[in-house]
């Protein structure tokens, strides 16, 4: 085939897709080479990019966990589960005002700050877990059979109630967290400084992706969800409760969402009815990122989406001569999903959808 | 008593009937072969007895018990095993992991004896057992269904058309594999559409069309019916 038909073989829509893939791929070479040789911009040091790197990781850690909680629900009753972001509020919210701010008054927290952080922690996942138990239960069961759009709508209903009972619960002002001044400063591991509480949430999260990863592969529990998100009538057959199974499922993943709360309100200090919409939102997608249904997938999409998202605005924005670039964040998480929806819908590590449904 | 009744058994999907009054029988030991065309409602037959369909009308007992109170998810550990159309092997898990979900509702010690006992009827899985299912062929993946199948210790086993995409020789070992399994003690209901072989395995045949039972007979006598012949056997 000579290059003339090639060409004439591309319709219009494809051209214009490769026209903006490669004005992506340029502007982030061209700020990202203006940044680092031209000098820029605010010029860091070596120890500023390893902060980038290390609090971006941290927070990926975070998504990481909260995705998982999307990315298994998706997985058995492909679902995406918007709720999800409120289970993460309410650990975080309920732990900060009945447990937290008592133990912290009584100074039981600086006496004991291991345990108080496994309390806090405890707390937080077993609220989480019964929020999301009784939404799966009251909500989205009895719309088992229904078509696909109504339990999304439902799901967005579900996450306005549980926001609202929150503020109405616990009030509307943003709440103090306490974190124990163990926690406080810095720390230096082969001669890399990090901040000590970021440290903590990347190694925690990273420690909870395993074990939930060898609980999917190896436990009983595990392999019924597997058998449920793969066929739900032959799972029966096995003599496996897909209603449990299911139920179990959002346990999990609201368990995994209330660790992330605990450990993102040590990171940002405070607590707030409508702290699960962002993270939620961000969590969703790094699950979409990774590819939804896939739990290694969560995992990566969430580190890669805190890397980008620290890493991006200072590196290529800035370099674009782009003002307070560090404020656009959010602009590059959301630009980077809307990209992996048009080019790589299936996420980093994904399956094709039509392999799945097959 | 019969270890299988299925008494006046209506089924709809929607509003479409599907099931339309089957009575059928299915004796301790034997093997029973259900044939009939595409859409006769063979696989919503072995979905009602599985109570992954309710029948609206009539009644499923097993063992004299009527199956209505149970959970489908109860009815493996009562002992009741089905192979689904189509196999339904787990393909994103191992052909191991596939066995155990068998002995799922199994809290025994002899789950390992049994895989043991899985891989001397079919040595094939045994060579795959880190394999995931979804990568095998239709025909291995017919033995792990049926392996799988077998790891719940069923006194029934029903199979819905065990030989569908199957190369003829293999169609011939997954029979003969199914005559050593009921010889080893367990009742088989077999739905089929390749009738020649299943009336030539079965004690008792029936004939399904279009959600009734046409006719029920011994195999022989159903080889030998001029209907069967024509329509199922492709004698003229």
């Amino acid at each position: 085939m000579t290059l003339t038909q090639r060409l004439r073989g591309i319709d219009w829509i494809s051209a214009a897709l490769w026209v903006f893939r490669a004005v992506i791929i340029i502007l982030v070479i061209v700020g990202t080479v203006r940044k680092l040789f031209l000098g820029v911009g605010t010029q860091y040091t070596t120890q500023d990019w390893l902060d980038f790197i290390s609090s971006g990781l941290s927070q990926g850690g975070l998504y990481a966990l909260i995705a998982l909680g999307y990315t298994m629900v998706y997985g058995v009753l492909f679902m995406i589960n918007f709720a999800h972001g409120e289970f993460f509020m309410s650990g975080a919210l309920t732990s900060t005002m009945l447990v937290a701010s008592t133990l912290s008054r009584s100074g039981f927290m600086n006496e004991q700050p291991i345990i108080y952080l496994v309390i806090v922690t405890v707390a937080a996942v077993l609220t989480s877990m019964a929020v999301a138990l009784l939404t799966e239960r009251v909500a989205y069961r009895p719309l088992r059979r229904a078509p696909r759009l109504v339990p999304l709508i439902t799901a967005i209903g579900a996450s306005f109630f549980w926001q609202y009972f929150f503020r109405g619960l616990f009030g509307s002002e943003i709440k103090p967290f306490p974190v124990p001044a163990i926690l406080e400063g810095w720390i230096t591991i082969a001669g890399i400084t990090f901040l000590k509480v970021r440290f903590v949430t990347l190694v925690a999260s990273l420690i909870a992706l395993i074990l939930l990863y060898l609980f999917i592969m190896k436990t009983k529990t595990g392999k019924a969800i597997r058998a449920v998100a793969e066929d739900k009538d032959v799972a029966t057959l096995m003599g496996i409760d897909v209603d449990r199974t299911i139920a179990m499922t959002f346990a999990v993943g609201a368990g995994m969402a209330g660790i992330a709360a605990i450990l993102w309100a040590l990171v940002f200090r405070q607590a707030h009815f409508y702290m699960g919409f962002v993270p939620g939102i961000k969590a969703f997608t790094a699950a979409v990122l990774g590819g939804i249904g896939s739990i290694p997938g969560a995992a990566l999409g969430g580190l890669f989406l805190g890397l980008i998202e620290a890493v991006g605005p200072p590196l290529f924005l800035e370099g674009l001569g782009i003002p307070a670039a560090h404020q656009l964040k959010d602009v590059t998480a959301f630009t980077l999903l809307v990209l992996i929806l048009i080019f790589r819908p299936q996420g980093i590590i994904g399956e094709r959808l039509a392999e799945k449904k097959a | 008593m019969s270890i299988l009744e299925l008494n006046d058994v209506h089924a709809y999907y929607g509003k479409i009937h599907a099931l339309k009054g089957v009575s059928l029988t299915v004796e301790k030991g034997e093997i029973v072969s259900l044939i009939g065309g595409n859409g006769a409602g063979k696989t919503t037959t072995l979905r009602t007895i599985c109570a992954l369909m309710r029948p609206t009308v009539g009644s499923v007992t097993f063992n004299g018990e009527n199956l209505e109170r149970y959970k489908p998810s109860a009815l493996t550990a009562k002992g009741i095993a089905m192979v689904p159309e189509g196999r339904g092997v787990f393909a994103r898990m191992t052909v191991l992991e596939n066995l155990e979900m068998g002995a799922f509702h199994r809290k025994d010690k002899e789950i390992g004896d049994d895989i043991d006992r899985i891989y001397e009827l079919f040595p094939r899985l045994k060579e795959r057992r880190t394999q995931l299912a979804g990568t095998m062929s239709g025909g291995e993946q017919q033995m792990l269904a049926m392996g799988r199948a077998m790891m719940s210790r069923p006194s029934l086993l029903l199979l819905d058309e065990p030989s569908m995409g199957l190369a003829p020789v293999l169609v011939e070992a997954i029979f003969s594999t199914i005559v050593d399994i009921n010889k080893q003690g367990t009742t088989v209901l077999l739905v089929e559409q390749n009738a020649l072989m299943a009336l030539n395995i079965a004690d008792r045949g029936y004939v399904l069309q279009t959600g009734a039972i046409a006719l029920s007979d011994s195999a022989k006598a159903l080889q030998q019916n001029e209907m069967v012949q024509k329509v199922y056997l492709g004698i003229e």
